[in-house]
């Protein structure tokens, strides 16, 4: 007997204009996986069967996830409360707080690394400011191993979760929090309750973005001494291995899209924003009171971590004596900021332009072929670095191979491989903060723009823009601090004679030239910092303009 | 058409224009250029080291070249992938055990025997494929306070004593450190090797991530004693002449005086293989040993007499006190983490 048919409701077709792009920035992802896939064929049984049966697997990602555990706890200390603090509360200064919050995102990890590395010690920062460089030395162990990897991360990764949990705290209505007091509820028990659920997916969103950055990191585990998976795959790299290398880039990809999958599965059946009529109030102001001055105090103390210290270890550099002549430091200064901006400004522009289509097509056409397009970008960020710069390495020379017949490298090794490089191993911090300012901007007033009569232009430059414009400047932000600090891609993708701040700092470090490589810390510092002031100081003068 | 479509594909095409306009420059820089001989350099040191050797060179012969520098392992596998459509002339590598493996999968050319004949053949390949450009020696690096000399070990592998144990940092995962256990490998054997390998573990040897760490800790007070390469210290000295560390070399022979060897080679797929050999034999003129001990702290490589500075090892002493291992076997460094794999170290 034939079953009854099962009525489905019929979902809307996916348009192609935004499948289109979508589908190719996908592809771009995809490629470098793709090489990946290849060359882990290439290995021989006996060696596969070593790889994949090393006991030492288990301690790897145990290692790995014990530090994405450590790192998301403390984001989440760090972040939850201060992203109340400069939300929600009458705290002074909240929007310098709010900017300075962002800005330990543009210290390299291994920096971070060297100076909590370089506090203790003989020569360390602790020594200096008390003028105690003495025969004996302070015994102020450094910290390594575990904690050392955990806070280092920790401190340079927690704005990824503040700048969610923030957005999220403006955003929430507050018409709910006042229900449930009046119903007798306590404060907390509100926050727990009602607040804490609603914050979900910003947490979540957070979350993803913290994990997959431990997963992929070397440079500060590196130095720490602690062995994550990273480790593993940048030994095969080291002995010029590049079947076993594909394996553990592999193994990588997939405990990150096991983290992906855990999302997803976190964030199934959730619908949070206001049914009804009406519209949301504006932010609540909680009044701090007496807990002004300790919620300061805490705020200045993750400033001061996370981003005086590496600061203040650069500028101890300066006091010893340079390698090179200052003439020459100066020369390669300039080339190296004009090179590091040029790059950065049009990959994070080029990153943006790219997550539009993936973020509409999340936000408007919810289904699973969408959401997974969306995750593909994701997979891209949690490429390792090192093989996603192969795989667009293979990708491009075999462009050149297709097209030019000389022999001469047309794609591979310019600026337009690696600023597509960068704009999408970074295209997932691009897509989350669009997707959340396109929660907000529902189509119909684009719709109503045209029905006044008015022409594209006008309509995309005053309404689908500005409705999108705080996405869009924190996706420029993140993108663009990425780009400033990244190494691998650069390395492998970069235009012979091109430089950039972030290479030349890790050259001079490697070679123990702390104080020539101390100018280019600072260059990544000061160009991170004008960057991400410039556009907050811009978003919130078009703000005021607005009211 | 739709508004959503009109501006979507409007953002899309800036996106691809925008980032395909950097196509343009290099492509018209380089047309716009007259035709001066320029080679690639595929260089797997330090550029701020060698950048004003490499200008010197230049301004000499007028031969202009692209420095592309990276670490040695990335421009292996970038050579490993680009093969035949690799834009390099010269790889100057590292170590030379990456160039061993690059010359037996068959990328580097042979170079002439004018070339090989400036170095002794301890540093040079046996098939002359590649030829040693500067040597970091191997030492052993101490806190002057904490060990008296007559307690410092002979041997390398003195180290597993039990007076010395929890006081010694090593870098397991260093490539100088890997180079080290080949050779060590090449000399005594696998099972010698291992052996001490795990007997170092076991006298609670430390692991530092690299050479800079190593020196860094003995200062710190973290170990007494440790194996770095031998001018990293001298670093520290040249910021901080009061830097309370020492280093010294092993008796006579001990595979703990093994001389790291940066090294060159000359890529089949070179365009203009003239102007390439120009840049190897500058690297081996005394202007450029010269420039390699006064600059770098390294131990020149070629028949010249080169002048060391009171600072670094005493070159014929320490010549005098090398192992005799044959280096052109130091390039089994799979095998090597295979065995530092096997003894739980990395």
């Amino acid at each position: 007997m034939a079953s009854p048919p099962v009525l489905k409701p019929r979902r809307p077709p996916l348009p192609w204009y935004l499948v289109v792009p979508a589908v190719m920035c996908g592809l771009g992802v995809a490629g470098p996986m793709a090489y990946l896939v290849v060359r882990a064929l290439s290995i021989e049984s006996d060696e596969l069967r070593r790889i994949l049966l090393d006991p030492r697997n288990l301690a790897l990602l145990g290692n790995t996830l014990l530090l994405c555990l450590g790192v998301l706890v403390v984001t989440l200390i760090l972040a939850l409360p201060a992203a109340w603090l400069t939300a929600r509360t009458d705290l002074p200064m909240r929007r310098v707080f709010a900017l300075g919050m962002v800005l330990p995102l543009a210290v390299p990890g291994y920096l971070m690394a060297f100076s909590l590395l370089s506090l203790g010690g003989y020569v360390g920062a602790v020594a200096k400011v008390t003028g105690l460089v003495m025969d004996e030395p302070i015994r102020i162990a450094p910290i390594r191993g575990f904690w050392g990897a955990l806070i280092a991360l920790s401190l340079y990764n927690f704005p990824y979760m503040l700048l969610n949990l923030r957005a999220a705290f403006l955003s929430l209505d507050p018409t709910l929090e006042e229900v449930g007091r009046s119903l007798g509820r306590t404060p907390a028990r509100v926050f727990v309750s009602l607040v804490l659920p609603q914050l979900r997916p910003a947490l979540v969103a957070g979350g993803l973005l913290v994990g997959l950055h431990v997963v992929a990191d070397f440079g500060v585990v590196h130095l720490m001494g602690y062995h994550t998976f990273s480790f593993a795959l940048y030994e095969r790299y080291s002995a010029v291995d590049v079947p076993g290398m594909a394996w553990f880039g592999l193994m990588m990809i997939a405990l990150a899209g096991a983290m992906i999958a855990l999302e997803l599965w976190l964030l199934r059946g959730l619908r949070l924003h206001r049914v009804g009529s009406g519209v949301a109030r504006g932010r609540a102001v909680s009044r701090l009171g007496w807990w002004k001055a300790p919620a300061v105090l805490f705020l200045l103390s993750i400033l001061c971590a996370g981003v005086v210290m590496p600061t203040a270890t650069t500028v101890f550099w300066l006091f010893e004596p340079t390698f090179a002549s200052a003439g020459q430091l100066r020369d390669k200064l300039t080339d190296a900021v004009g090179d590091s901006v040029t790059a950065a400004a049009l990959a994070s522009t080029v990153a943006v332009l790219l997550a539009l289509p993936v973020a509409l097509l999340a936000s408007r056409y919810p289904s699973k072929r969408a959401l997974s397009l969306e995750r593909l970008a994701y997979m891209g960020y949690a490429t390792p670095a090192l093989a996603f710069a192969l795989g667009l390495l293979v990708v491009s020379i075999s462009v050149d191979r297709l097209l030019v017949r000389s022999g001469e490298t047309w794609f591979y090794q310019s600026l337009a491989v690696l600023v597509y490089g960068y704009a999408l191993h970074f295209m997932a911090e691009a897509v989350g903060p669009i997707r959340a300012a396109l929660f907000h901007a529902t189509p119909r007033l684009e719709e109503a723009s045209r029905a006044l009569g008015h022409g594209f232009v006008r309509t995309s430059w005053s309404v689908t823009l500005p409705l999108l414009r705080p996405g869009l400047l924190v996706s420029l932000a993140l993108v663009f601090l990425s780009v400033m600090k990244e190494l691998p891609l650069t390395m492998l993708l970069r235009p012979t004679g091109f430089t950039n701040l972030a290479y030349e700092l890790w050259d001079r470090t490697n070679e123990r030239l702390y104080a020539d490589a101390a100018p280019f810390a600072l260059g990544i510092l000061v160009v991170s910092f004008v960057f991400v002031g410039a556009l907050l100081v811009g978003e919130s003068a078009l703000e005021r303009k607005k009211q | 058409m739709h508004y959503l479509m009109k501006f979507t594909l409007v953002t899309f095409a800036v996106a691809v224009v925008l980032g395909s306009l950097t196509l343009l420059p290099s492509r018209a820089q380089e047309a716009a250029e007259p035709a001066v001989a320029t080679i690639t350099l595929y260089c797997g040191r330090s550029a701020a080291l060698v950048e004003p050797l490499v200008k010197r060179f230049t301004e000499e012969t007028g031969i202009r070249v692209e420095l592309r520098a990276a670490d040695t392992a990335q421009l292996a596998l970038a050579l490993t992938e680009e093969g035949n459509r690799s834009p390099a002339d010269v790889f100057w590598s590292q170590d030379s055990g990456t160039l061993g493996q690059l010359a037996s999968r068959g990328f580097l050319d042979k170079l002439p025997a004018t070339t090989l004949d400036r170095v002794p053949e301890a540093y040079r390949s046996d098939e002359g494929s590649w030829v040693a450009t500067s040597g970091r020696l191997r030492v052993l690096a101490y806190s002057p306070q904490r060990v008296k000399e007559a307690d410092l070990p002979k041997s390398v592998f003195d180290l597993t004593d039990a007076k010395y144990k929890g006081r010694v940092g090593w870098a397991p995962t260093n490539a100088s450190f890997q180079a080290f256990i080949t050779a060590m490998v090449a000399m005594h054997g696998e099972e010698k090797t291992r052996q001490w390998l795990l007997d170092m573990k076991a006298n609670q040897a430390k692991p530092f991530p690299k050479n800079t760490a190593l020196v860094a800790g003995i200062a710190n007070g973290e170990i007494d004693l440790s194996l770095p390469n031998h001018y990293y210290l001298l670093r520290f000295k040249s910021a901080d002449a009061r830097y309370p560390v020492e280093q010294t070399q092993f008796e006579k022979g001990d595979i703990g005086n093994m001389n790291n060897l940066s090294g060159v080679g000359l890529l089949k797929t070179s365009k203009n293989k003239d102007a390439a050999l120009k840049l190897i034999d500058f690297l081996l003129s005394s202007e450029a040993q010269q420039y390699f001990v006064e600059q770098t702290f390294e131990m020149p490589v070629t028949r010249d007499r080169i002048a060391t500075p009171a600072a670094m090892p005493d070159l014929h002493e320490a010549l005098d006190k090398l192992p005799a291992v044959n280096l052109n076997k130091v390039e089994d460094l799979e095998g090597t983490q295979k065995l530092l794999r096997e003894a739980g170290l990395i």
